[in-house]
């Protein structure tokens, strides 16, 4: 049986979910919310029956290319981890499950018009940037349990930053008055690059052969627009973008009124944004600092190198350090820290992601 | 006057290296600085980064900006004195800082909780006031009741007409800060010691080699006391395709002549023999070595046995007159798919493969190719079976040899982290006064309280006691 069918229904289901959230958030009608909980459930339930499929599917692989390996073993080295589709795949659902849970308990579901987005981004940016899909076989150095848990415990950790992420988002939205506020120019600047990013990233997949996205990431990021090899492309896509960015900051705002109408409170969205990162900070400082670097020193004998996935990994630490001392020892308050809570996130995604795409960009001339 | 002078400086610099301002301040350098880290690379050849710094600032100016960055150490970032530098304040401020606030957190721990004034908790962040119909002596007692039932050890101050309860919970979690910051001070112990007292070399060791040293660089030797042999290097791969599954050498540790230990090592799977491990690294062939090849020859029916044969060899198939001479050999053979023909496709042995040439009695002469990863392509007719087991002492295990006695302590350090970090958000301080003063005939209770940590929390846990007691209280009244 193949899990991808699965895999489209909860991708689909997330995508309606998050539209619904939205039509919640202008409409306020009850049912509308029930809907889009509904959706999101079920497409939880459809994807984690897809993990589960798959981990079966990768447990029969692994065992066809190491006849000789116990039933423990090979469950381990085929947990759906191993690669850069499955623990974005893990990523969103552990998000989902977060979400989820933050809405029972706390008897809100405004938020998911803001965590399913996340969801969604995530999905899309599966689909365009051409990651393999493939179950495939198990290079000797991801054969290591600590391996597995440090992405196992990376990826929690990175999905409830992703929550405190967009309660924070959220927060911003509510609490600033003016558009020339600089938090609001902050929010509405983060926000379009997020936008631009995707959107440049999915004019490359259109414009690409199916044979040449799978290299998306590697050799074609963004390279039909903004940084094209023609100029005058480049250009143009550059002037398009920050008109983009302009547009978002004038409509912005618009969000405000919205969310004002909802009981969502800046209170409770700070509080869900601190305890997300509460969650967050010791699973990303056990599963990825940690774990990595025992990972590490048991795969090559140095815990700690400096290359740039774990100094970018360190940064993200730093920053999240830093929201807990500004908050809880230096006093700051209210926007300060859910901007740092914003930032945060961004390093999170610049680690995972950032460090593959742009610095490997920016080193490829040494490889040819 | 000096000396007061010399206190007040030593005070303010005190203050300075105790404050979060300062944590902050280093926090956000440690971080933008090694955000340049990781763009510009480290420790690579300067026509790598001049031609990176010429994406930013032009070819012309790229050079001039390369020196620049050079001087201040951005090549070499980590290792550079500056950043270093900040590494040390980092530490200095998280002890001194530990060491300005601890003593006022043991003593805020050591004061026993006193019972408050009504006004007193009126003031707290936390607070409720109800008014219950029932005497005090039975609110109390309910009171008592459901914090003891959430495991609060409760004190109690009763005047004629009043009670006060107070308690709280979890104060010894106000140290777990402490204690991550301290298992972080660990870790640089940890970093320094395996810096200072171990080592991090490499080495090469082809099959059959032994070898008493290793290296730092090309030209410093680190001695080993004992010796270590590579009997057999190998790489597994997966079926059909060039995806390897495992590599894997075979080490022995000599001691004094004597073997004293023996394993296969894999990646994520190495050898340790006193203090010093050996990892799979790397691997390669050797130019100009002449190996052997290793055949396993099976007679139909008859003995496996195993054969060392050189290049032009030849060798019989016991009992059967077949005989075989070594033709041949490819590291990775291949096949066109255009012309058909047999190609080399890699300079390793990615699928090696053996010709071999057979002649039996009473046939034309033959030449058969037999790869070492398809056992398959090794039964000849006749039902005899000649199995490519390895070309032996022609390639190298690459070995990691590293000493590190820290490595220990930052794993206990991890571990203190851990716990300190598990305890430091999910355990709080939460302190708790009820005063319950008789009104004729019902009591007023007025509950106030507060926490270090999930203040909502604290007030949904608070609501719960109250309404608790309120549904106990008027069960009773109306038995
Ligand atoms: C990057 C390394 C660091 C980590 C992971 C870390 C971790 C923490 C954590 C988890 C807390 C508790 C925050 C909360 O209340 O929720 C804390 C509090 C604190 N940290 Fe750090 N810290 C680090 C570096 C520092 C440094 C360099 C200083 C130097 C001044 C510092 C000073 C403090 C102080 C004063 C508190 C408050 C303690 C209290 O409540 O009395 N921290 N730290």
């Amino acid at each position: 049986m193949s899990s991808s069918i699965f895999f489209d229904i909860s991708a689909g289901a997330y995508i309606v979910a998050m539209i619904t959230y939205v039509i919640y958030l202008v409409v306020k009608n009850n049912t509308t919310g029930i809907i889009a909980t509904t959706l999101t459930i079920f497409g939880f339930v459809s994807q984690s029956t897809a993990l589960i499929i798959r981990w079966i599917n990768s447990y029969h692989f692994w065992l066809s290319g190491n006849p000789t390996s116990g039933v423990i073993e090979s469950l381990l080295r085929s947990a759906p981890l191993r690669n850069l589709y499955e623990s974005l795949v893990f990523f969103i659902w552990s998000l989902i499950l977060i979400h989820l849970f933050i809405e029972f308990k706390y008897k809100n579901r405004s938020l998911g018009a803001f965590v399913t987005p996340i969801a969604a981004l995530a999905l899309l940016f599966i689909d365009i940037s051409g990651t393999s899909k493939e179950i495939q076989p198990l290079i000797p150095a991801l054969q290591s349990n600590w391996l597995l848990f440090h992405v196992l415990l990376s990826f929690l950790g990175y999905a409830a930053f992703g929550v405190s992420f967009g309660a924070a988002s959220a927060y911003l939205v509510m609490v600033t008055e003016s558009k020339t506020e600089k938090t609001y120019i902050f929010w509405s600047i983060i926000t379009s690059i997020f936008l631009i990013v995707l959107i440049g990233m999915g004019i490359d997949f259109l414009s690409l052969s199916t044979a040449e996205r799978a290299e998306l990431i590697q050799n074609h990021f963004l390279k039909t627009t903004l940084r094209s090899p023609s100029g005058g492309v480049a250009a143009i896509s550059w002037v398009v973008s920050i008109a983009f960015m302009f547009v978002i900051w004038q409509v912005g705002h618009g969000l405000k009124k919205v969310l004002t109408g909802l009981n969502l409170t800046p209170i409770m969205l700070d509080e869900i944004a601190y305890k997300s990162i509460a969650v967050g900070f010791p699973l990303f400082t056990i599963g990825g600092l940690i774990m990595g670097a025992i990972w590490a020193n048991s795969a090559w004998g140095k815990y700690w190198t400096w290359d740039p996935k774990e100094t970018w990994s360190l940064i993200t630490w730093f920053v999240y350090a830093l929201y807990l001392h500004a908050r809880f020892v230096a006093g700051w308050k209210g926007k300060r820290v859910a901007i740092l809570a914003v930032v945060g996130f961004v390093a999170v995604i610049f680690t995972y992601l950032g460090v593959n795409l742009v610095l490997s960009g920016l080193h490829a001339y040494g490889s040819g | 006057m000096e000396e007061k002078e010399k206190k007040d400086i030593f005070e303010s610099v005190w203050k300075f290296l105790a404050s979060v301002k300062l944590a902050i301040f280093v926090l956000i350098t440690l971080a933008v600085s090694s955000i340049v880290g990781t763009i510009v690379e480290q420790k690579a050849e300067p026509a790598q980064n001049i031609a990176l710094l010429a994406k930013f600032f032009g070819d012309s100016a790229a050079p001039t900006v390369y020196n620049i960055f050079a001087k201040l150490g951005f090549m070499d970032m980590y290792g550079s004195w500056w950043f270093t530098a900040f590494l040390v304040v980092f530490s200095i401020n998280l002890i001194v800082c530990s060491i300005d606030r601890f003593p006022k957190t043991w003593r805020l721990i050591q004061t026993p909780q006193k019972p408050l004034s009504d006004t007193a908790i009126k003031s707290m962040p936390v607070k409720k006031e109800l008014t219950l119909k029932t005497g005090v002596n039975v609110a109390r007692d309910e009171f008592l009741n459901i914090l003891k039932a959430s495991r609060y050890r409760v004190f109690e101050a009763s005047e004629p007409d009043s009670v006060r309860l107070y308690t709280q919970k979890g104060k010894y979690a106000r140290l777990a800060v402490y204690v991550v910051h301290l298992s972080i001070i660990l870790i640089f112990i940890g970093a320094i010691i395996g810096i200072r007292f171990g080592f991090k070399g490499y080495l090469n060791l082809p099959e059959g080699r032994t070898s008493t040293i290793a290296y730092e660089s090309p030209t410093k030797q680190i001695p080993l006391d004992f010796a270590v042999k590579c009997n057999w290097y190998d790489t597994q791969y997966y079926e059909g395709i060039d995806t390897p599954r495992e590599f894997q050498s075979e080490l022995v540790i000599i001691e004094n002549g004597k073997e004293v230990l023996k394993k296969v090592i894999e990646v994520n799977d190495p050898l340790t023999y006193k203090g010093i491990t050996f990892y799979q690294a790397s691997y390669g062939m050797m130019p100009e070595a002449a190996g052997y090849f290793v055949l396993d020859v099976t007679p139909n029916g008859g003995q496996e046995k195993r054969l060392w044969l050189k290049n032009g060899d030849s060798f019989e198939i016991p009992g059967t007159g077949i005989t075989g001479r070594i033709y041949d050999f490819s590291p990775a053979l291949t096949r066109n798919p255009m012309t058909g023909k047999l190609t080399t496709y890699s300079d390793s042995m990615v699928n090696p493969g053996l010709a071999i040439e057979f002649d039996q009695p009473g046939r034309d002469k033959f030449i058969g190719w037999i790869l070492k990863r398809y056992p398959d392509t090794g039964l000849i007719p006749g039902g005899h079976s000649v199995k490519f087991v390895d070309y032996w002492g022609v390639e190298y295990t690459g070995l990691q040899v590293a000493k590190d006695p820290g490595v220990w302590l930052i794993y206990i350090a991890s571990v203190i982290m851990t716990v300190g970090l598990y305890v430091c958000f999910f355990v709080s301080n939460k302190k708790i006064w009820i005063n319950i003063i008789d009104d004729n005939k019902s009591v007023n209770v007025i509950i106030g309280g507060s926490t270090n940590r999930n203040r909502l929390n604290f007030e949904q846990e608070i609501d719960r006691i109250l309404s608790h007691a309120t549904q106990a209280i008027e069960g009773r009244s109306n038995k």
